[in-house]
C-alpha cells in the first residue's frame, strides 16, 4: 500500500470524523473542501483514483471509501443542522415579536351602500328583484303619474330641481324634465314594463332642492319597494315589512305602523321602528317617543294602477319608499349628513370592511 | 299646527296628558313635532286681595300694602306699581316661591326683605312678570271669582302645552282646533264640542240670509263675480271699540303661536284657529262705495297689504275690492287701506271660500304665504261657514261690543252638498286582507262625522262624507278612514305567501356589485361625491332652478369630484387617499330627446403603496401604479378595454369607442403631497365572458430573452403586439424586462429586454425548436415594426 500515491489513510481520517461537532460555519466549509470538495477532497480524490487500483483491490477499497464518504456527509449535514439552528434560535432571541405587521391597503364600501345592499339583500330573500330608472325624469313619472293633483300642497313637500331642457317629446304628460324627488316613478316604469306579479325593488339616488344642513342633502339614496299581485293586502304590507325589520334591525325588533298621507298610496302609512338608541323608553333620538320612523308606505293608489295598465280592481299592491342614509346615520351614530359627502378617508375606514 | 292641550280640553271637557294625546294623534296619522310647556312655573302664585293701601314712608313711588293671601294671617307687601287699589285682586308671589320672569329674564326667588326700611312678605306681579305678556306698566288685575290663596294658575286655567302636530296636505280638517278635538274624541271614544267661550252669551244672532251672487247687508252692498269664490257671508257690526282683547283670548292666541293684535282681529283668528276657517274684517267707512266685491283682478292692479308693502296683483288672480279697486287678496291678505284700526267703530266681518288652487297660484306669485293661504290651499268648510261667522259675531260682540245691524247676508250661488260615497264591504276586505264587521266599520266613520246608511242587500253602505274633509272623495278613501280609525296596528300582520318577482334585475346591478367588490379588494375606500356641480361643458345638463352657481349642473364625469374629495384629505393632512366611486353621469342630448344618463367607475390614488411601516417607507403611487389600476379597473367594468397612450396617460377604448380616461390627476395640493392619478371609465353591464377552463401545463417552458434597441416614438407595446400577435404556437408569453437608456446606447434610443416563453402541451421543447420558433418571431418582428434584436444580445 506504501507505494501507492494519492490514496489517503482511511483510518486517520476517521476521528476527524468525530471533531466534526467542534467546528464553526467557516471551518467547517473549509473542511467539506478539504474531504468533499469537488476538484480535491480527499476522499474525492480517492474514489477517482480508483481505476488505477489492482482490479482485486478495488471493490474492498472501493467499498470502505464510499462508506466512509457517506459517514462524512452525514456528518457535515448534522452539523450544518445544529449550526443553523443555533443561529436561528440567536435570531428568534434577540426579534422583537411586539413590533407593528406590514400590513395591505385596506379598501372598504361606503357605510349608505352597504346599509342598501344589505336592505336589498333582506328583499331578494323575500322574493323581490332589483329595477332601475333614470335620475332625470319627466313630471309624468314622477308627480302626473304617481297621482299628485296639478298644483296641490302636496307638491310642497317635494322641492323639485328642474331641468333647463326642452320638454321630452313623445312621452305622456308634458315631458317636463326635472331631477327625480323619489324613486317611486320606478313603480310606474316596472308596471308598465312588465305584468304581474311584481315584486321588485329599486334604489338610487334622488334629489331636492334642499340646501345642506346637518340633517339634509339635495342628493340623497332612496329605495323604493313594490309588489302587485292578485290578492295582495295591507296586510300583507305590515307582515313583509315587519320581517324585513326583524331581519334587518334583530329578531325581536317591534315595530308599528301609523297613518300617513302619501298621494300614490292608499291607505298610506309610516312604519317605526322601537327606537334603537333608548330601547323604546324615550330619548332625545327618538324624540322621546320611543319610536325611529324608518319608512313609507302604502297600498298602491288605484289610480297609480290604471296608470301603470293595471285594473285595479282586479291586482292590488303595496309599496314603500325609505332613506338608507338616514338609516346608515342611524346605526352608526353619524352626526351630520355631510359626512356622507366629504370622502375623508378617516370617516371611511370606519366602516364597510 | 300649533294645538293649545287647554284648547282642546275645552272641546273635550277633560283633562288631557299631553303626552298622551302626542301618542294618540301619531296613531291617528299626525305626529306630535314637539311638546312645549306654556306659561310654566305658576305653581307658587296665588290669587290675592290687597286689603289697604298705605304711603311709604321713605319713598314717594312705593306702596305698603296689606295683602289677603287666604292664609289667614295679612302680609304686608312694598308695591311700587301705579295701579294697585284696595280691594283689587292680583297675583301674588308669596315668599319662598319663585317668579318666572324677574329682572334679568329668568325665575327670581320671592324671599323676606326689607325695601327701603319696610319689610316686604312677598311680591304682587305684573302679567310680564308671570310671562304672560308684554304689560309692564301694572299689576295684573284679575277678574277671577276665585277666593284669595286660591292657585293662580288653577283658577285662571293658564299653564298649558303647545303641541306642534304635522299636518299632512291632505288633511285641511286638522288645521283647526275642532278637526284635533274630534279625532281625539274618537279616539277617547268621548263627545266633543265647541267650548263655551268666557263671558261670551249665546248673543242672538239671527240664521244668515241666504242669497245668489248679490245681496247686501246693513249698509254694504255684497257681490260674487268670481265662481273662484263658492261663498260668501258678510255681516255688519256698528259701534264697537277696538281695544286689546280679554287675557283669556289673548292666551289661546298665543298658545297657538299667534300673536294678538286687538279683539276684532283675535276674533276672526281664534275662529280661524278653531275652525280652520280663516275670516277678515273691514273697516266699513273705509270701504269706498260701500261696496265688497269678490272678482278677479283687472290689468295694472295694486294693492297696500297689511304688511305696508304694495304689491302688483297677479291679473286673474281672486281679490275683494271695493269700488275703486282691490281692498284684498283673495285667501291671502287684506289691504291696508281698510285696515281695522284704533278708531274704527263699524266693522265689515267676511267669511268665505275660495278655490284652493286659485290662491295658491296668487300667492306662489305674490310670494305671500299666510296662515289664511295655507288653509284655503289645502280647502276649508264652507258649508261650515255660516256657523264660523255665527261664532265670530259672537266673540266679536263679546269683546268689542257694538251692534249687528242685520242677519249676515250668504251668498252661496251654487249651493251643493258634500258628496255621498258607496263603499263595499268586499272592496274594504280586499284591500285590507281582513273582514271588518259592519258595526266597526260604521263605527269609525261615523266617528269623523259621516253619516253612514247600511244597505245590507248589496253589501254597500251608502256614506255622506262631512264639509270639513274634501279629501273623501273616492270608496278608497273610506278604506283608509276605516283602516286609520280601527287602528294600523289593529290589523293582523302574519306573512302569508306570495309569488316571487317575475321581473328579472337589469344587468348592471350585478356589473356594479362586482366592480365595487373588487376596487374595494384593490384597497381603495368607496366615496359619494355630490352629484351637482358647475357645469364643465355645453353638454352638461343644465338646472332651472339651482340652490347656487356652485350646483347648477349635473356632474359629466365623476373625477373631477373624486379630485375634490382628494383636495379635502390633504386639507386634514392626509396624504395617503384612495377612492372610488360608482355613480351616474350625464350628458344633454339632443333637444326633445332625454339626458343620456351613463354609469361611470373612478378611481384616484395619491401617496405611499401601502400604509407606513418602520422597516422603511414605502414608495408613492407612480404612473405605473395609476396603469395597473387602469387595467385592473377595465377588467372588472368593461373586459376588453385596451390602454391606448393619449396625453399624459391612456385612453380606454373598447369596440373603436373612448369609454374612460387614466392619468395623473392636477389638484390643489399641498407641498408634501405625493403624485395623484386618476382613472374612470364607463361601465359595461354585459362583463366579461363566462370562464372556460384550460389544461395545465404538464411540460416545462423554455425562457429566451431578447433586447431591443428602440428609437424615439417606438413603443414596447407594439413589440409585445407583433409578437403575440405573429401566430407562433410554441410562443405562451412575452414579457418586458427592463428599460435601459444612458451610457453605451446611441443618443435618443433605449435598450427594452423582452424575455419570451415558449411552451408545447404535448412534449418538452427541444433547442432546435425553440431556436426555429424564435427565428421565425424575429422576422415576423423586423417585418411588422423593422427591429432586429442587437448584436450583443444575439451574441449571449
Amino acid at each position: 500500500m506504501a507505494e501507492s500515491t494519492g490514496f489517503p489513510d482511511l483510518d486517520a481520517l476517521l476521528p476527524r470524523l468525530d471533531r466534526l461537532a467542534e467546528l464553526g460555519a467557516d471551518a467547517l466549509d473549509a473542511e467539506y473542501t478539504e474531504l468533499l470538495g469537488r476538484k480535491a477532497g480527499a476522499l474525492t480524490l480517492a474514489l477517482k483514483a480508483l481505476p488505477t487500483l489492482p482490479l482485486e483491490q478495488r471493490r474492498p477499497f472501493g467499498a470502505a471509501v464510499n462508506a466512509l464518504k457517506l459517514r462524512f456527509e452525514d456528518g457535515f449535514q448534522r452539523r450544518r443542522a445544529a449550526l443553523d439552528e443555533a443561529r436561528r434560535a440567536a435570531e428568534r432571541a434577540g426579534r422583537d415579536l411586539s413590533m407593528p405587521a406590514r400590513r395591505q391597503w385596506e379598501g372598504s364600501l361606503h357605510p349608505v351602500l352597504v346599509v342598501l345592499d344589505e336592505i336589498v339583500d333582506i328583499f331578494r330573500s323575500l322574493g323581490f328583484a332589483v329595477a332601475t330608472g333614470p335620475e332625470v325624469e319627466t313630471d309624468w313619472y314622477n308627480f302626473g303619474a304617481l297621482n299628485f293633483p296639478p298644483d296641490h300642497p302636496a307638491m310642497d313637500l317635494h322641492d323639485t330641481l328642474y331641468v333647463d331642457r326642452p320638454p321630452v317629446e313623445g312621452e305622456p304628460g308634458q315631458g317636463r324634465l326635472l331631477l327625480r324627488t323619489h324613486t317611486s316613478p320606478v313603480q310606474l316604469r316596472t308596471l308598465l314594463a312588465s305584468a304581474p306579479p311584481v315584486r321588485v325593488v329599486a334604489p338610487g339616488m334622488v334629489y331636492r332642492s334642499d340646501p345642506f344642513d346637518a340633517s339634509h342633502a339635495p342628493a340623497f339614496h332612496q329605495l323604493e319597494g313594490l309588489a302587485v299581485d292578485e290578492g295582495i293586502a295591507f296586510v300583507d304590507l305590515k307582515a313583509t315589512l315587519a320581517e324585513f325589520a326583524r331581519r334587518f334591525f334583530g329578531p325581536s325588533t317591534r315595530v308599528r305602523f301609523r297613518p300617513s298621507y302619501f298621494p300614490f298610496t292608499e291607505p298610506s302609512a309610516e312604519m317605526d321602528v322601537q327606537c334603537g338608541v333608548c330601547g323604546g323608553s324615550g330619548c332625545s333620538a327618538c324624540k322621546h317617543t320611543g319610536w325611529m320612523e324608518i319608512l313609507g308606505c302604502g297600498m298602491v293608489h288605484e289610480q297609480v294602477l290604471r296608470n301603470g295598465g293595471l285594473d285595479p280592481e282586479r291586482y292590488t299592491g303595496w309599496a314603500f319608499g325609505m332613506g338608507p342614509g338616514r338609516i346608515a346615520m342611524n346605526r352608526y351614530g353619524i352626526p351630520d349628513i355631510r359626512l356622507l359627502f366629504d370622502g375623508d378617508m378617516r370617516f371611511l375606514a370606519q366602516f364597510g370592511r | 299646527m300649533n294645538v293649545s292641550r287647554r284648547w282642546l280640553e275645552g272641546f273635550l271637557r277633560r283633562e288631557l296628558d299631553p303626552r298622551d294625546v302626542a301618542a294618540r294623534l301619531a296613531m291617528l296619522g299626525a305626529p306630535v313635532d314637539a311638546i312645549e310647556p306654556l306659561y310654566a312655573g305658576l305653581e307658587g302664585i296665588l290669587v290675592a286681595r290687597v286689603t289697604a293701601v298705605a304711603p311709604h314712608p321713605d319713598a314717594d313711588r312705593l306702596r305698603v300694602c296689606t295683602v289677603d293671601d287666604g292664609s289667614g294671617t295679612p302680609k304686608q307687601v312694598v308695591c311700587g306699581a301705579p295701579n294697585v287699589v284696595p280691594g283689587g285682586t292680583y297675583p301674588f308671589a308669596p315668599v319662598g316661591s319663585a317668579v318666572p320672569v324677574g329682572k334679568g329674564g329668568g325665575p327670581l326667588r320671592i324671599e323676606r326683605a326689607k325695601l327701603r326700611g319696610v319689610m316686604s312678605e312677598g311680591m304682587l306681579c305684573s302679567a310680564r312678570e308671570l310671562g304672560l305678556g308684554q304689560d309692564a306698566n301694572g299689576l295684573w288685575a284679575l277678574d277671577t271669582d276665585a277666593p284669595p290663596g286660591s292657585g293662580l294658575d288653577a283658577a285662571l286655567g293658564l299653564s298649558d302645552h303647545r303641541l306642534v302636530v304635522d299636518v299632512t296636505p291632505n288633511r285641511p280638517d286638522l288645521l283647526g282646533h275642532k278637526g284635533v278635538a274630534r279625532e281625539l274624541a274618537a279616539s277617547y271614544g268621548v263627545p266633543y264640542r265647541l267650548p263655551a267661550l268666557p263671558g261670551v252669551a249665546e248673543a242672538a244672532v239671527p240664521p244668515a240670509v241666504k242669497a245668489g251672487a248679490s245681496g247686501a247687508v246693513g249698509s254694504v252692498r255684497v257681490a260674487i263675480e268670481d265662481a273662484g269664490c263658492a261663498r260668501f257671508l258678510g255681516a255688519v257690526i256698528l259701534g264697537a271699540t277696538v281695544g286689546p282683547s280679554p287675557a283669556w283670548l289673548q292666551r289661546r292666541l298665543e298658545a297657538a303661536g299667534v300673536r294678538p293684535i286687538s279683539n276684532v282681529v283675535d276674533a276672526t283668528n281664534y275662529v280661524m284657529l278653531e275652525l280652520n276657517q280663516p275670516m277678515h274684517a273691514y273697516d266699513v267707512t273705509k270701504l269706498r262705495g260701500t261696496t265688497v266685491v269678490a272678482r278677479a283682478a283687472r290689468a295694472g292692479e295694486k294693492l297696500v297689504t297689511l304688511d305696508g308693502e304694495e304689491r302688483a296683483l297677479p291679473l286673474g288672480a281672486l281679490v275683494i275690492a271695493d269700488l275703486d279697486g282691490p281692498i284684498g287678496l283673495a285667501g291671502v291678505m287684506g289691504g291696508a287701506h281698510s285696515e281695522i284700526g284704533a278708531d274704527t267703530r263699524d266693522l265689515f266681518l267676511e267669511c268665505a271660500w275660495f278655490d284652493p288652487s286659485r290662491v295658491r297660484k296668487a300667492r306662489q306669485v305674490v310670494g305671500l304665504p299666510t296662515d289664511a293661504s295655507y288653509r284655503f290651499e289645502r280647502g276649508v268648510d264652507r258649508w261650515n261657514a255660516p256657523a264660523a261667522m255665527r261664532r265670530c259675531i259672537e266673540l266679536v260682540l263679546a269683546t268689542a261690543g257694538g251692534t249687528l245691524v242685520d242677519a249676515p247676508v250668504d251668498l252661496h250661488p251654487e249651493p251643493s252638498h258634500p258628496p255621498r260615497i258607496f263603499l263595499r264591504l268586499a272592496r274594504l276586505a280586499q284591500v285590507l286582507g281582513v273582514a271588518l264587521p259592519l258595526g266597526e266599520v260604521e263605527r269609525c266613520l261615523v266617528a269623523i262625522g259621516c253619516t253612514v246608511v247600511a244597505k245590507p242587500d248589496d253589501g254597500r253602505l251608502a256614506v255622506d262624507v262631512p264639509g270639513w274633509r274634501p279629501d273623501l272623495v273616492a270608496e278608497i278613501d273610506l278604506v283608509e278612514e276605516v283602516a286609520r280609525l280601527h287602528g294600523y296596528d289593529s290589523l293582523p300582520g302574519d306573512l302569508r305567501g306570495a309569488r316571487p318577482a317575475a321581473q328579472a334585475d337589469p344587468p348592471a346591478v350585478a356589473a356594479i356589485a362586482r366592480v365595487r367588490r373588487g376596487l374595494a379588494g384593490l384597497g381603495l375606500r368607496e366615496a359619494l361625491t355630490y352629484p351637482l356641480g358647475e357645469p364643465a361643458t355645453d353638454e352638461a345638463v343644465r338646472l332651472l332652478n339651482p340652490l347656487s352657481a356652485a350646483d347648477a349642473a349635473l356632474r359629466e364625469r365623476l373625477l373631477p369630484g373624486l379630485a375634490r374629495l382628494v383636495e379635502r384629505n390633504w386639507a386634514v393632512r392626509t396624504r395617503d387617499v384612495r377612492l372610488f366611486e360608482v355613480g351616474t353621469v350625464f350628458r344633454a342630448g339632443a333637444p326633445g330627446a332625454r339626458p343620456v344618463e351613463r354609469t361611470h367607475v373612478a378611481a384616484v390614488v395619491t401617496g405611499g403603496r401601502g400604509p407606513a411601516h418602520w422597516s422603511g417607507e414605502p414608495e408613492p403611487y407612480t404612473l405605473w401604479d395609476a396603469k395597473g389600476l387602469a387595467e385592473a379597473i377595465a377588467e372588472l367594468a368593461a373586459p376588453g378595454a385596451e390602454l391606448v397612450p393619449a396625453d399624459e396617460g391612456w385612453t380606454l377604448r373598447l369596440g373603436g369607442e373612448a369609454i374612460g380616461w387614466a392619468g395623473p390627476l392636477a389638484a390643489d395640493a399641498p407641498p408634501w403631497a405625493a403624485p395623484l392619478f386618476g382613472v374612470e371609465v364607463a361601465l359595461r353591464a354585459d362583463g366579461a365572458a363566462p370562464a372556460r377552463f384550460r389544461p395545465l401545463p404538464e411540460y416545462p417552458p423554455v425562457e429566451r430573452d431578447i433586447a431591443l434597441l428602440l428609437g424615439a416614438g417606438q413603443a414596447a407595446g407594439a413589440v409585445v403586439a407583433a409578437l403575440t400577435g405573429a401566430g407562433e404556437p410554441l410562443l405562451e408569453e412575452v414579457r418586458v424586462l427592463s428599460d435601459y437608456r444612458g451610457a453605451g446606447l446611441p443618443e435618443g434610443t433605449r435598450s427594452v429586454a423582452f424575455r419570451l416563453v415558449y411552451r408545447a402541451a404535448d412534449r418538452t421543447l427541444r433547442d432546435a425548436e425553440v431556436d426555429a420558433a424564435e427565428a421565425r418571431l424575429l422576422a415576423v418582428l423586423e417585418a411588422a415594426t423593422g427591429l432586429r434584436r442587437r448584436a450583443a444580445d444575439a451574441a449571449g
